[in-house]
C-alpha cells in the first residue's frame, strides 16, 4: 500500500518527539497499566475466569433440574454443607446459585467482560487515538471491577451463603435476613459488590464517550466511524444513564437493610413479628431496577452486533448493507430500550394502562432490529464469504437475534404475557437473544481480533470445532426449552414434582440438561486453544482478514501510543470492501482517494479537494501536546 | 417423550459426525496449505462450513417440527377460561407469524451462507444500501407489529377492566410458603377489613374485628372453590414478600405484593368435573401455583382449585364455619357496641372462659391504620 510508505516516512520526523518515555516498572506495565491494551486483556482474562464460574454454576442447577432424584454426594468434597443431608443439592443454594449465574453472567461477564474487552481495546485503535482519553481513569476502572469481582467472589464462600433472591434482587426479600438466609451477608456483599461495580462501569463509561468524540484522527467523521465504535459509544452512553438508577436503587435498598427506612417496605409480616415499616413500595424497586435492566439487556447486545457488524462485513469481503440505517437502527433501539422497562412487569400490580403503554413502545423496539437483522442477511447476499471462526460466531450470532428476538414478540404483549411470565419461555427467550448472542459477540470477537491482542493466531479448525459444537448445543438447550415454558413451568423452581401440571417433561428436562453439559464441555476447545495460542499459535500477518479498519495498521505489537509514527489519516469509511474497479478487494480507511482513482464513486473524486485539509488537522494528537 | 429424546440425540450424532468428517478433512488441509491466509478462503473449509449451515438449517427444521409435535401433547390443554382462550388464540397466532418470520430469514441466513462462499478471483457485490428495500423492510414489520399491538392491547384492556358487579370476591394472600384465603361468608357479601399488625398466630389474615363485615368471613388454606361460569375476584395480598398467583390452566397471573393489593378477575367455565372428563385423567385438579421466587420453598406453595357448579359450591361455603365462629376468643376484640352482632358468631358453648379471651388479643393499636379492602 502506497500508504504506508508515506506513514513510514513521516514517522522518521515525528519519532524523536516521544521516545522521551522512560520504560515501566512490571507494576505499572501489567498490573496498575494505564495502557488501554493490557487494560482490554486484564477485562478479558477477568471476563472469562468469570465465565467459567458463571457456566459452572449452570450446570450444578441443570443438574438438579435435569435429575432431580440424582444424589450429589459425590459434589460434597467441593460444595460441603450445601448438600443436605440426603444428598441432594440444598434448596437456599440452588437459589443461590441461579442468582449468581444470572449476577455473573449479566455483569461480570456481558457487561465488563464484552464492553471492558472490546471497548478498551478498540476505541482508541479503530478511531485512530494514542490511548483513552484519560489512562488513569481507565486503569481504576478495571481496579474497581476487581475489587467488586473479590466481593462479589467472595460471598460464595460465606457460611449463609451469596444472594439468593434471583439477579433482579426483587425486595423485601432481598431485604429481609429473616426471608432466606442468603438476604443476609450475602445479600450485602453482593449489594456493596455491585455498587462498586457501577462505579467501574461509569469511570470506563465516560472514557469510552470522551474518546470516542474528542480523540478521532483525522478525518473520521461520525459518518466515517467503523459500526463496531457506534455500538460502543451508544453502549457507553446507555451505562451512563442508566446504572447511576441501579445505583440509587441499590442505595435504597441498602437503607432499608440497614437503617430502619422503608422505600420498598410496607406492611410485612415475618418470623413471628409484624415490622413496623409502612408506606413503602417493592414495586418503586422494581422500577428503578428495570430502568437500568432494560437497557442493560442493549447494554450487553448492542457491543457485540457492533462486532458483528464488522466481521460480517469483512468476511462477506462487502460493505455493511445500509451503513447508515444499521445506526438509525441503532440510535432507535438505543433511545427505546430507556421507555420500555416496565415491560418487566406487566403483572406486578402495575396500573394497567401503564402496561398498554409500555406494549406499545416494547413492540416498536422489534422494527430497528428486524431492520438490523434483514441488513445482516443482505449483508451475506451475492458476498464472498470466507468462514473464519469469527464469521461463524457471528453468523450464528444473528440467527440466535432472530430466533431470540422473535419470541419478544410474544412476551411484549401484555395479554400474552399474563401466561407466559417468569416461566422458562422467559428464560429460553432471554438466553438466545442476549445471553447466547452476546457470548457469540465475546468469542466472534476474540478470534477475529486475538492476532491484534497478541500477534498470533488461533487454530482455526479447533475454532470451527468449537463453533458448530456450541453452536448446536445451544440450540438444544434454549429451543427446547421454549415447550417447557409453553407448558407453564415456573422458573426458579428447585423441583416441578410438587405439581401435576409441572409434571411432565421430565425427560426434556434431562435432555436439556445433557446439552447444557455438552455445550460447557465443548468450551473447553476454546479455552485450550486460546491459552495454546497466546503462547504457541502461528505468528500472525500485519492484516490477516484484510480488513479495512485502522487497527490492522499498526505494528504486530501496538506499543505505547499505538503507531509508532503518525497516527494515519482517514479518508474514507471503514467498508470499502470489493469495489468495482479497485486492484485488491479492500481498500483501508487510510487510503486517500486520490490513490485509487480506478474505483471512486462519482462523489468521491470531489472529496480528493479536502484530502490537503484533512492531513493539516493533527490536534487530536496526544504525543503532539505539550506535556 | 422418549422420541423427542431420541430425535435429538439423532441430530447430536449426526451433527457430531459431520464435525469429525470435516474435521478430519481440514486437518489433512492445515497439513498442506493452511500456512497462509489466502489458503483459509480457498482451502475445502470453506465448502463444509457452507455445506454444515444448509445442513444444520434442514436438519434443525426437521427436528424442530418433529420435536414441537411431540412436545405439544404435554403442553397445558385449552384455558378454562373465556379470557384465556382468547389470549391462547392470539398466542398461536403470534407464533404462527412469528415461526414464518423465523423459518424465512434463518432460511435466507443459511442458504446465503452456502450460496456465497468464497471464490477464488470472484469479487462480491459492491452493494452498499437500497433505500427501497429498506423501506419496505421497515414498514412491512411495523405494519404487522401495529396489528399485533392493536389485539393485544384489545385483550389486555378486557382482562384488566374493573371485575363486573356480580362477582364473587375471594381474598387470596401468599406467604412463605403457601397460601391462604378469605372469603365474603354467606350473610354479607363483603371481606371485612385487615389490618397487618392484628396478625397473630390465629388471625393469620389480620382480620379486624372492629369491622362487623368481617364477622362471617371464612378462611381456608387447604384449596380454593369457587362456582363455574361467574366472575371470581381476586384480592391479592402478601404477608411477607413479594408472591406471586399463578392458575395455569385459567391463564391467571398476578404478583402478591406486600402493601399493596393487586387484583385478577377471570371467569372459569369448565368445572373440574368437565376438565377430569376432557383429559381422562380422573385425578385431575385445577392447581395454583407461585411465580415469584420467594425464597426455598417457592417450588411448593401449591394449593388446588376446585371449580364447581353453584349448587355445590354453596353447599360448601354452607359447610364452612366463620373464622369468628372457630375463634371465639377473639370477641373480645369486637367494640361494645357490635358485640350483640357478633354473638350471633359464637358457639352457644365457648371452649374458653372470657378471662383467658381477653389475654390472647393483646394488641390492637395499629388498627387505625387499617387498610380497606372492600
Amino acid at each position: 500500500m502506497a500508504t504506508v510508505e508515506t506513514n513510514a516516512a513521516s514517522s522518521a520526523v515525528h519519532v524523536e518527539e516521544h521516545d522521551h518515555h522512560e520504560e515501566l516498572s512490571f507494576l505499572r506495565k501489567y498490573v496498575f497499566s494505564e495502557d488501554h491494551k493490557t487494560i482490554a486483556k486484564q477485562y478479558m482474562f477477568s471476563g472469562i475466569f468469570w465465565a467459567i464460574i458463571g457456566a459452572s454454576l449452570s450446570v450444578l442447577f441443570r443438574l438438579q433440574l435435569g435429575f432431580p432424584n440424582m444424589t450429589l454426594e459425590w459434589l460434597r468434597p467441593i460444595l460441603g454443607g450445601w448438600i443436605d443431608e440426603s444428598g441432594k443439592l440444598d434448596k437456599e443454594f440452588y437459589l443461590a446459585m441461579v442468582t449468581m449465574h444470572g449476577t455473573i453472567m449479566v455483569f461480570f461477564v456481558l457487561t465488563a467482560g464484552l464492553s471492558g474487552t472490546f471497548s478498551n481495546f478498540l476505541i482508541p485503535l479503530q478511531v485512530g487515538a494514542r490511548d483513552m482519553a484519560s489512562g488513569f481513569l481507565n486503569m481504576l476502572s478495571y481496579w474497581f471491577f476487581f475489587i467488586s469481582s473479590v466481593l462479589m467472589f467472595s460471598s460464595l464462600f460465606i457460611e449463609t451463603g451469596p444472594a439468593s433472591g434471583g439477579w433482579v434482587i426483587y425486595p423485601p426479600l432481598s431485604a429481609l435476613p429473616q426471608a432466606m438466609s442468603g438476604s443476609g451477608l450475602g445479600m450485602t456483599l453482593w449489594l456493596m459488590s455491585m455498587a462498586i461495580f457501577i462505579v467501574s462501569q461509569l469511570l470506563g463509561g465516560i472514557n469510552y464517550i470522551t474518546t470516542v468524540i474528542n480523540l478521532r484522527t483525522r478525518g473520521m467523521s461520525f459518518s466515517k466511524m467503523p459500526l463496531t465504535i457506534w455500538a460502543f459509544l451508544l453502549t457507553a452512553i446507555l451505562g451512563l444513564i442508566s446504572f447511576p438508577v441501579l445505583l440509587s436503587a441499590a442505595l435504597l435498598l441498602i437503607f432499608d437493610r440497614s437503617m430502619g427506612t422503608s422505600f420498598y417496605l410496607s406492611e410485612i409480616y415475618i418470623g413471628g413479628e409484624a415490622l413496623p415499616n409502612i408506606g413503602g413500595s417493592p414495586i418503586l424497586f422494581q422500577h428503578l431496577f428495570w430502568f437500568l435492566g432494560h437497557p442493560e439487556v442493549y447494554i450487553v447486545l448492542l457491543p457485540a452486533l457492533g462486532i458483528t457488524s464488522e466481521i460480517i462485513a469483512t468476511n462477506s469481503r462487502k460493505p455493511i448493507f445500509g451503513y447508515r440505517a444499521m445506526i438509525a437502527s441503532m440510535i432507535g433501539i438505543a433511545f427505546l430500550a430507556f421507555i420500555v422497562w416496565a415491560h418487566h412487569m406487566f403483572v406486578t400490580g402495575m396500573n394497567p394502562f401503564l402496561g398498554s403503554i409500555f406494549m406499545f413502545l416494547t413492540l416498536i423496539i422489534a422494527v430497528p432490529s428486524a431492520v438490523k437483522a434483514f441488513n445482516y442477511i443482505t449483508t451475506l447476499w451475492r458476498g464472498n464469504i470466507v468462514f473464519t471462526p469469527a464469521m461463524l460466531f457471528s453468523i450464528g450470532l444473528v440467527s440466535f437475534f432472530i430466533s431470540g428476538g422473535l419470541t419478544g414478540i410474544i412476551l411484549g404483549n401484555s395479554a400474552l404475557d399474563i401466561q407466559l411470565h417468569d416461566t422458562y419461555f422467559v428464560v429460553a427467550h432471554f438466553h438466545l437473544v442476549m445471553g447466547a448472542a452476546s457470548a457469540f459477540g465475546f468469542l466472534a470477537g476474540v478470534y477475529h481480533w486475538f492476532p491484534k491482542f497478541f500477534g498470533r493466531m488461533m487454530n482455526s479448525t479447533l475454532g470451527h470445532i468449537h463453533f458448530w459444537l456450541t453452536f448446536v448445543g445451544i440450540y438444544l438447550v434454549f429451543f427446547p426449552m421454549h415447550y417447557i415454558g409453553i407448558a407453564g413451568f415456573p422458573r426458579r423452581y428447585y423441583s416441578f414434582t410438587t405439581y401435576e401440571a409441572f409434571r411432565t417433561f421430565g425427560d426434556l428436562n434431562m435432555f436439556v440438561s445433557i446439552a447444557a453439559i455438552f455445550t460447557f464441555t465443548a468450551q473447553f476447545i476454546f479455552l485450550f486453544n486460546f491459552f495454546y495460542s497466546i503462547f504457541k499459535g502461528r505468528k500472525a500477518s500485519l492484516n490477516p482478514w484484510r480488513s479495512n479498519t485502522l487497527e490492522w495498521t499498526t505494528p504486530l505489537h501496538p506499543g505505547h501510543g499505538n503507531w509508532p509514527g503518525e497516527i494515519p489519516p482517514v479518508y474514507r469509511w471503514a467498508y470499502d470492501y470489493s469495489k468495482p474497479g479497485a486492484t485488491d478487494d479492500f481498500i483501508p480507511q487510510n487510503v486517500p482517494y486520490s490513490q485509487t482513482p480506478e474505483s471512486n464513486l462519482p462523489h468521491e473524486n470531489a472529496l480528493i479537494a479536502i484530502e490537503k485539509e484533512i492531513e493539516a488537522q493533527n490536534y487530536n494528537d496526544q504525543f503532539k501536546q505539550p506535556h | 417423550m422418549v422420541y423427542i429424546v431420541g430425535l435429538l440425540s439423532l441430530v447430536f450424532l449426526v451433527l457430531a459426525i459431520l464435525v469429525l468428517t470435516r474435521l478430519t478433512s481440514v486437518l489433512k488441509g492445515v497439513n498442506t496449505d493452511a500456512t497462509t491466509e489466502e489458503s483459509i478462503g480457498s482451502s475445502v473449509n470453506n465448502r463444509i462450513n457452507g455445506f454444515l449451515f444448509l445442513a444444520f438449517f434442514v436438519v434443525g427444521l426437521i427436528a424442530a417440527g418433529w420435536s414441537f409435535i411431540h412436545a405439544s401433547q404435554f403442553f397445558l390443554p385449552e384455558a378454562s377460561s373465556p379470557h384465556g382462550r382468547h389470549t391462547d388464540s392470539l398466542f398461536w397466532l403470534t407464533m404462527t407469524i412469528i415461526t414464518i418470520a423465523f423459518v424465512v430469514t434463518n432460511a435466507l441466513l443459511f442458504y446465503f451462507a452456502f450460496k456465497y462462499q468464497y471464490r477464488k478471483n470472484h469479487r462480491a457485490t459492491y452493494y452498499p444500501e437500497n433505500h427501497k428495500l429498506e423501506l419496505i423492510w421497515t414498514v412491512i414489520p411495523a405494519i404487522v407489529m401495529a396489528l399485533l399491538v392493536f389485539t393485544g392491547w384489545r385483550a389486555w384492556r378486557d382482562i384488566t377492566k374493573e371485575a363486573p358487579e356480580n362477582a364473587l370476591a375471594i381474598e387470596i394472600v401468599g406467604k412463605q410458603f403457601n397460601w391462604e384465603m378469605r372469603y365474603p361468608g354467606v350473610d354479607n357479601d363483603k371481606l371485612g377489613n385487615y389490618n397487618y399488625k392484628l396478625i397473630d398466630a390465629a388471625n393469620s389474615l389480620g382480620i379486624d374485628l372492629e369491622d362487623e363485615t368481617s364477622f362471617d368471613d371464612v378462611t381456608v388454606s387447604s384449596e380454593m372453590h369457587i362456582p363455574v361460569n361467574r366472575p371470581v375476584l381476586l384480592k391479592i395480598r402478601a404477608k411477607d414478600v413479594l408472591h406471586s398467583v399463578f392458575i395455569p390452566h385459567m391463564r391467571v397471573k398476578m404478583d402478591a405484593v406486600p402493601g399493596m393489593p393487586t387484583r385478577f378477575w377471570f371467569i372459569a367455565d369448565k368445572t373440574t368435573e368437565q376438565m377430569r372428563n376432557e383429559t381422562g385423567n380422573q385425578n385431575f385438579k385445577y392447581e395454583i401455583a407461585c411465580t415469584e421466587v420467594c425464597g426455598q420453598g417457592h417450588f411448593s406453595m401449591r394449593t388446588t382449585l376446585v371449580v364447581e357448579d353453584e349448587d355445590a359450591y354453596n353447599k360448601w361455603m354452607a359447610e364452612q364455619k366463620p373464622w369468628l365462629t372457630k375463634n371465639p376468643d377473639y370477641l373480645a376484640r369486637v367494640p361494645e357496641k357490635l358485640k350483640a352482632k357478633a354473638a350471633k358468631y359464637i358457639p352457644a358453648t365457648p371452649a374458653e372462659t372470657p378471662a383467658d379471651s381477653t389475654a390472647a388479643p393483646a394488641e390492637g393499636a395499629g388498627a387505625t391504620t387499617s387498610a380497606s379492602l372492600r
